[in-house]
C-alpha cells in the first residue's frame, strides 16, 4: 500500500526541464564555443550549439591583401595544423594562375604536412584523454608533439604560425640531415603512441565512457558534409588523399583506416592508426624525393656574406659574385639558388628571387620589387577554383575568386570541423551529459577555422 | 563520368533551368535559376548516376564591385598570361561571373559513389535577395545558409532556424558584402544585466 503511495507520489512529482549552459569559457571546450543544452534529469533533450567567438575575419581580410599576404592569416585557421592550410591555400592560388610547383617542392609539401597531421591527432587524442582523467597521457602526446614540433621549426624557422608555403613553392628546402632527425622522432612518437595506447584501451573509465556514445552513422554524417577521420570511424572510406589525389599523394602507398561502429571509441582508433599511416607516408616520402643540392659540395656555389654581395654589388664588382651564393643568415637557410631549383617554380611573375640575384643583378633586384611593391605582385588572371586537400578535421576546401586584382575577389574556405558541430546536436540529444566531454573532443573543434 | 559528360546531362535534362556552364581549370560548374536550385539539387542527390550525396559547401559572392580595383601593373602590362601547367586542364575559358545580378550562391557538391566534383551557380538579384534552402536534402546546409545569411543577407526561404551565426544578433549589416568597409567597427553589445 505504501509503495503504491511513493509510487503515485513520484509520479506526480513536477519535474521540469533543467537548461544548463557549457562555456563560452570551460575548460572542456577546446576554444570557446557555447552548447545550451535541456536537460531531463542526466539526460540530454536538446543541444543549441553557439559559435562565432573566435571570427576575425579571415575572408573580409582576404579580400584586402595581395595573394602571398593570406598565408599567415591561413596559418590561424587549423592552428595545429597550419601546415596543412598552407598547403590547400598555396595548391588553390597555383590552381587558379596555372602553374605547377616542382617535383620536389610536392614532395617537401606532403613530407611538412603529414608531420602537421601527426601533430594535430596528437593534440586532439591526449586532450580527449586529459578531459576523460587521464592527463598522463596528455602529458606524453604533448611531449611527442615537441620532437614534430621541432623538425617543424627546424624547416620553417617557427613552432606554430608557420608561413611555409608560398604561392608557386616553399619558402625553403629541408635542412641537411633532416630525414635522420624525422626517423629518431618518429621513433620517439611512436613509443609515445604504443605506451598511451597501452595506457588508454585498459583503461576501465577510459573505455566506458568512448564506447557507445557519440554514434553517428555514416549516411548520417555524409548528409552533414562531414568528412575526415570523423567519417571514416562511421564506415565510410572517403579521404581526399585516396579519392581526389593531389600534390604526390598517388605515388605513395598508404591505407585509409575505417571504422565499424561510429562512436567516439572508434574516431579514437582511427585517430591512432592514421598517425602511424602518416608516418608511413613521410618515409616514403623522405626516400622517394628527388634529391636536393648538396651545400658542401663546392659545384653549387662560393659562399658570400649578403652584406658584403650587397656592398660589392653597389660598386659594381659583378664579377666577384658570379658563382656565389648567399649566406643570408639562419632564416634564409634553405632559400638559396641551388635550392630553388627544387623547391620554387621558375615562374618570375609569381616567385620572389633567390637573394643572389636580388642582390647580385638588376633583373633579380626588378623581380623582387615588382612582387613586393604595392600594387605589384601576383596578378591571377579571372576565375573561380575550388581546391580541396585532406586537412586533420577532413576536407579542407578553399574557393576563390579572382578578378584580376593584385589580390583575390573572394576568399571561401570550407572548414571541415564547421561540418562536424553543425551535427553536434544531432550526435548529443538522447545521450547523458557526461558524454559531451567525449563526444567534443573526439569532434577535435578548432576555434580558429570555425569561426574564421 | 567526366566533366563534360556531367555537364551535358545536366544542361540536357533541365534545359530551362540551367542558364549557363563551363569547365574553367577541370572544375565542373552549372549556373542554373533561383527558381528550380532545389528541384536540380535533388535530382543531384537521387538520381543514382550523379548520385552527388555531399553538400561539401554552400557560400554566396558578392560581385557589386568586381573588376573595379586596381590597375594592372606588371602582368598585363608585360603581355605574356602565365604559362599553363601541363596537370591543370584549360581549355575551356571562364566566361565571367554574372554580371547582371549581384548575389552569386555557389554550391560545391562530391560524389563519393562516382567520385566527381560540381559547382551551382545561382545568381541572385540585389533587391530580392532570397532563395529556396537546402536544408530539407541536406541538414548539412543549415550552418551553411545560417552563414550565408549572416554574411551576405541572403535568406533561405524555408529554412528552419535563419539566425546569425558568426556576428551576433544585435549586428547590423552583412560584413561580407561589398559596401561594407573592412574598417567598419560596431560596439559589441554585452548582456542586458
Amino acid at each position: 500500500m505504501t509503495i503504491t503511495t511513493t509510487e503515485t507520489q513520484g509520479a506526480d512529482l513536477a519535474t521540469r526541464d533543467m537548461l544548463l549552459n557549457i562555456g563560452p569559457a570551460h575548460p572542456a571546450m577546446h576554444g570557446i564555443v557555447r552548447i545550451v543544452t535541456r536537460l531531463e534529469g542526466e539526460q540530454i533533450e536538446d543541444v543549441d550549439v553557439e559559435i562565432g567567438y573566435l571570427h576575425r575575419g579571415f575572408e573580409k581580410m582576404s579580400e584586402q591583401v595581395p595573394y602571398n599576404s593570406v598565408i599567415p592569416y591561413t596559418d590561424r585557421l587549423n592552428y595545429v595544423s597550419p601546415l596543412i592550410n598552407n598547403m590547400g591555400y598555396c595548391m588553390s592560388v597555383e590552381k587558379l594562375l596555372g602553374i605547377e610547383v616542382p617535383e620536389r617542392c610536392h614532395y617537401v609539401r606532403v613530407i611538412v604536412s603529414e608531420i602537421s597531421r601527426v601533430s594535430d591527432h596528437l593534440t586532439c587524442v591526449g586532450a580527449t584523454a586529459m578531459e576523460l582523467g587521464a592527463f598522463t597521457v596528455f602529458l606524453y602526446m604533448i611531449k611527442a608533439r615537441e620532437y614534430l614540433w621541432d623538425l617543424v621549426e627546424e624547416v620553417s624557422g617557427a613552432r606554430l604560425t608557420v608561413s611555409y608555403c608560398r604561392v608557386g613553392g616553399v619558402k625553403a628546402d629541408l635542412p641537411e640531415g633532416f630525414g635522420e632527425r624525422c626517423a629518431d622522432a618518429f621513433k620517439e612518437t611512436r613509443k609515445v603512441i604504443a605506451e598511451s595506447e597501452g595506457l588508454l584501451l585498459r583503461n576501465r573509465i577510459f573505455t566506458d565512457r568512448m564506447e557507445g556514445t557519440g554514434i553517428l552513422s555514416a549516411e548520417d554524417a555524409i548528409s552533414y558534409g562531414i568528412s575526415g577521420p570523423f567519417l571514416r570511424a562511421s564506415g565510410a572510406d572517403y579521404d581526399v588523399r585516396k579519392d581526389c589525389p593531389y600534390s604526390i599523394y598517388d605515388r605513395i602507398d598508404f591505407d585509409v583506416p575505417v571504422g565499424t561502429k561510429g562512436d567516439n571509441m572508434d574516431r579514437f582508433l582511427v585517430r591512432i592508426e592514421e598517425m602511424e599511416q602518416s608516418m608511413r607516408i613521410v618515409e616514403q616520402a623522405l626516400g622517394d624525393m628527388p634529391p636536393g643540392p648538396v651545400m658542401s659540395d663546392p659545384g653549387t656555389g662560393r659562399p658570400i656574406p649578403a652584406a658584403e654581395m650587397v656592398d660589392l654589388g653597389k660598386m659594381g664588382k659583378i664579377a666577384k659574385l658570379v658563382g656565389g651564393c648567399a649566406v643570408a643568415g639562419p632564416t634564409l637557410e634553405g632559400s638559396g639558388r641551388a635550392h630553388r631549383a627544387g623547391t620554387a617554380t621558375d615562374e618570375k611573375r609569381v616567385m620572389l628571387p633567390p637573394k643572389e640575384d636580388a642582390y647580385g643583378n638588376i633583373e633579380g633586384l626588378m623581380q623582387q620589387f615588382k612582387l613586393v611593391m604595392f600594387g605589384h605582385g601576383v596578378r591571377a588572371p579571372k576565375g573561380e577554383v575550388y581546391f580541396p586537400v585532406e586537412g586533420a578535421n577532413g576536407e579542407l576546401g578553399f574557393y576563390i575568386v579572382s578578378d584580376g586584382g593584385p589580390g583575390a575577389y573572394r576568399v571561401r574556405v570550407r572548414p571541415p570541423c564547421f561540418a562536424i558541430m553543425s551535427a553536434l546536436p544531432k550526435l548529443l540529444v538522447g545521450d547523458m551529459i557526461a558524454d559531451i566531454i567525449p563526444t567534443f573532443g573526439a569532434v577535435n573543434m578548432i576555434g580558429g577555422e570555425l569561426d574564421r | 563520368m567526366n566533366n563534360a559528360e556531367l555537364i551535358t546531362l545536366i544542361s540536357e535534362r533541365f534545359s530551362d533551368a540551367v542558364l549557363g556552364s563551363h569547365d574553367y581549370r577541370g572544375d565542373a560548374t552549372v549556373m542554373v535559376r533561383r527558381e528550380s536550385l532545389v528541384e536540380v539539387a535533388r535530382a543531384l542527390k537521387d538520381e543514382p548516376e550523379l548520385s552527388m550525396n555531399y553538400l561539401m559547401d554552400l557560400t554566396a559572392v558578392d560581385y557589386s564591385t568586381f573588376g573595379e580595383v586596381g590597375a594592372p601593373a606588371f602582368f598585363a602590362s608585360s603581355g605574356v598570361s602565365i604559362r599553363p601547367s601541363s596537370v591543370i586542364p584549360d581549355e575551356d575559358p571562364w566566361p565571367g561571373p554574372p554580371l547582371e545580378t549581384r548575389y552569386a550562391l555557389v554550391c560545391h557538391f562530391f560524389s563519393t559513389a562516382q567520385k566527381h566534383r560540381l559547382r551551382l551557380v545561382v545568381p541572385i538579384e540585389e533587391d530580392e535577395p532570397e532563395v529556396d534552402t537546402l536544408s530539407e536534402l541536406w541538414p548539412g546546409a543549415n550552418w551553411l545558409e545560417r552563414e550565408a545569411w549572416d554574411m551576405f543577407g541572403i535568406r533561405f526561404k524555408g529554412h528552419p532556424d535563419l539566425r546569425r551565426l558568426l556576428m551576433y544578433e544585435e549586428f547590423e549589416g552583412h560584413p561580407l558584402r561589398k559596401d561594407y568597409q573592412v574598417d567598419e567597427r560596431q560596439p559589441l553589445i554585452g548582456p542586458v544585466n
